[in-house]
């Protein structure tokens, strides 16, 4: 709309001004490009798998749910259920049993990876810190029965 | 050929003899520069839109009826999925009502924590908006540099909550963990770096002749057409209208803070996009202002409720793309009888057929990348 408005000698003129000036700022764009090209030292990628080894996560980082356990195999579940209880998907499975003194105690820790969404929500709901979220992030897997796990080598403690 | 009155759903501009050589196009659900499975029906003139109908709802999940089945500490966790790249924002939004209906305050170190963690987040979306707008313009180098800056929030965020994208970390009263002891000094790094490499990122983009070229005067949206429709946050402010929520009705502790919402007056492609790079300014603003003061003290209330009393609880925040409100129904028990949200990107896709109208195709392209959408939000 504007153009048809302009007389030519003024069209003329934005025309030229827009000849230097549009070269001028493709030079600046392409002086930051440069600026990158020669400064290999902001350069941000990482080669993931040739630096495996110094790879860590965050401490916080929330990987697979894993199980509290002592060198012996002794974890700190009660087979309470709040975790049970608190997860969204329903991953979690706390199979309880007795023991010989008849005390309820953790027979089975079932847990389904496959539909976790690794929230955090299970280790916040318990109460007796017997669970964490693990470092793992290679996950993947093509065998999708092992994405059904049982987490506790031993039955609890009661 | 298509005859009168036999057009496709949602066209309603009549078909009349001079504009018979009008042909339907698909843009969508798989393209690049929709961000995600939109489809829109385009309506052509040769290369100029004569119309266009969003078709939406490929990924809806159903989040507001799943959010029923659920307690309310685990409705947090959807809220990440609706916006992914504000997740942090949303779980704050939904927290706020949480304890507006508990009536709970938060310590002082928390709303700091909440404060930081926003405006890092609103520079990641704002990151994210400048690398794609310079994507879907044609430019790959710009994409990549804005993923990089995004990449450090990012790092941070990792750090503070333990995953990147889902964050899932506020809840009533504060937040899950205290932040790390690094948490602050790289906040500090990341803001120097940031002043560094905006001024970059600006003679790179904002002044070069085929961005301006691309942008000036395509998609305008006028004023009054951005308030019927409903429109907020930067879309709106690129219209000439000055809200903020974080301004207009104060949220946590933004009333402390000393900053500026900047506002562009020619609602068009540009505007829109220079208000954005205004915003991450003022969000490092905020930033050195919050890091500056950042105190010391408990970082969650005592009180960990599971229930809500009855009754409806409203809040509103100012997400990196406009008003995020959500709307809870609470009745007995431990799960909410109804939640409503009120996404940015679903008002702001609206004007989308009044702004497109007789542009070009490649000017669409643009359009919709300033108009910063997120499908999942859209969706739901």
């Amino acid at each position: 709309m504007k153009k048809k408005n302009m007389t030519v000698s003024r069209y003329f003129k934005r025309y030229l001004k827009r000849c230097v000036t549009g070269p001028v700022s493709l030079v600046m764009g392409l002086s930051v490009t440069l600026k990158y090209f020669f400064n290999p030292k902001r350069i941000v990628t990482e080669q993931y798998p040739e630096n495996k080894k110094t790879l860590k996560m965050h401490p916080r980082y929330r990987g697979r749910l894993e199980m509290i356990e002592d060198a012996e195999g002794n974890n700190k579940c009660t087979a309470c259920g709040m975790c049970e209880k608190a997860c969204p998907n329903a991953s979690i499975n706390v199979l309880a049993t007795k023991n010989i003194a008849g005390k309820k105690v953790l027979g089975r820790y079932e847990y389904h990876f496959g539909s976790c969404t690794q929230c955090g929500l299970c280790v916040e709901a318990c109460p007796f810190g017997a669970i964490r979220m693990s470092q793992a992030f290679e996950v993947a897997t093509t065998d999708p029965t092992s994405l059904d796990m049982i987490l506790n080598k031993k039955e609890g403690q009661g | 050929m298509i005859n009168k009155g036999n057009l496709p759903p949602g066209f309603k501009i009549e078909r009349s003899e001079s504009n018979s050589e009008e042909f339907f196009i698909n843009m969508g659900p798989q393209h690049p520069s929709t961000h995600g499975a939109l489809r829109l029906a385009l309506r052509m003139d040769g290369e100029t839109i004569v119309e266009m109908v969003p078709h939406f709802g490929y990924i809806h999940r159903g989040i507001e009826k799943q959010a029923e089945n659920m307690n309310y500490l685990q409705y947090i966790l959807l809220s990440d999925r609706q916006d992914y790249l504000t997740a942090i924002q949303n779980n704050l939004g939904v927290c706020l009502a949480y304890e507006k209906a508990l009536n709970i305050g938060v310590p002082e170190r928390a709303e700091y924590i909440r404060v930081i963690l926003q405006e890092l987040g609103r520079v990641a979306s704002h990151m994210v908006f400048f690398a794609c707008f310079g994507g879907d313009l044609g430019g790959q180098t710009c994409l990549l540099y804005g993923f990089k800056e995004r990449e450090m929030v990012h790092d941070i965020i990792e750090e503070v909550t333990g995953s990147r994208l889902t964050t899932n970390f506020f809840r009533p009263g504060g937040s899950t963990f205290d932040v790390p002891d690094t948490f602050i000094p790289r906040v500090k790094a990341f803001i120097k770096h940031m002043d560094k490499t905006m001024k970059d990122y600006e003679r790179f983009l904002s002044k070069n002749i085929i961005v301006l070229e691309r942008t000036k005067g395509i998609g305008i949206l006028s004023k009054e057409d951005a308030i019927a429709y409903g429109c907020t946050g930067p879309m709106l402010r690129g219209s000439g209208v000055k809200y903020d929520v974080r301004k207009n009705d104060p949220y946590s502790i933004y009333d402390q803070f000393d900053f500026d919402v900047p506002v562009t007056y020619n609602g068009d492609t540009y505007d829109r996009y220079t208000i954005r790079i205004a915003e991450i300014h003022e969000s490092l603003k905020i930033l050195k202002q919050a890091v500056e003061k950042f105190p010391e003290g408990p970082w969650r209330a005592k009180e960990k409720p599971v229930r809500l009393p009855a009754g409806r609880y409203y809040s509103a925040i100012e997400t990196a793309k406009g008003l995020y409100a959500t709307y809870v129904v609470a009745a007995s028990g431990d799960k909410p009888y109804r939640i409503h949200t009120r996404g940015p990107s679903f008002a702001n896709l609206a004007p989308l057929n009044k702004m497109v109208q007789g542009q070009k195709i490649s000017d669409l392209v643009a359009i919709l990348a300033t108009i910063d959408p997120v499908i999942p939000e859209i969706d739901r």
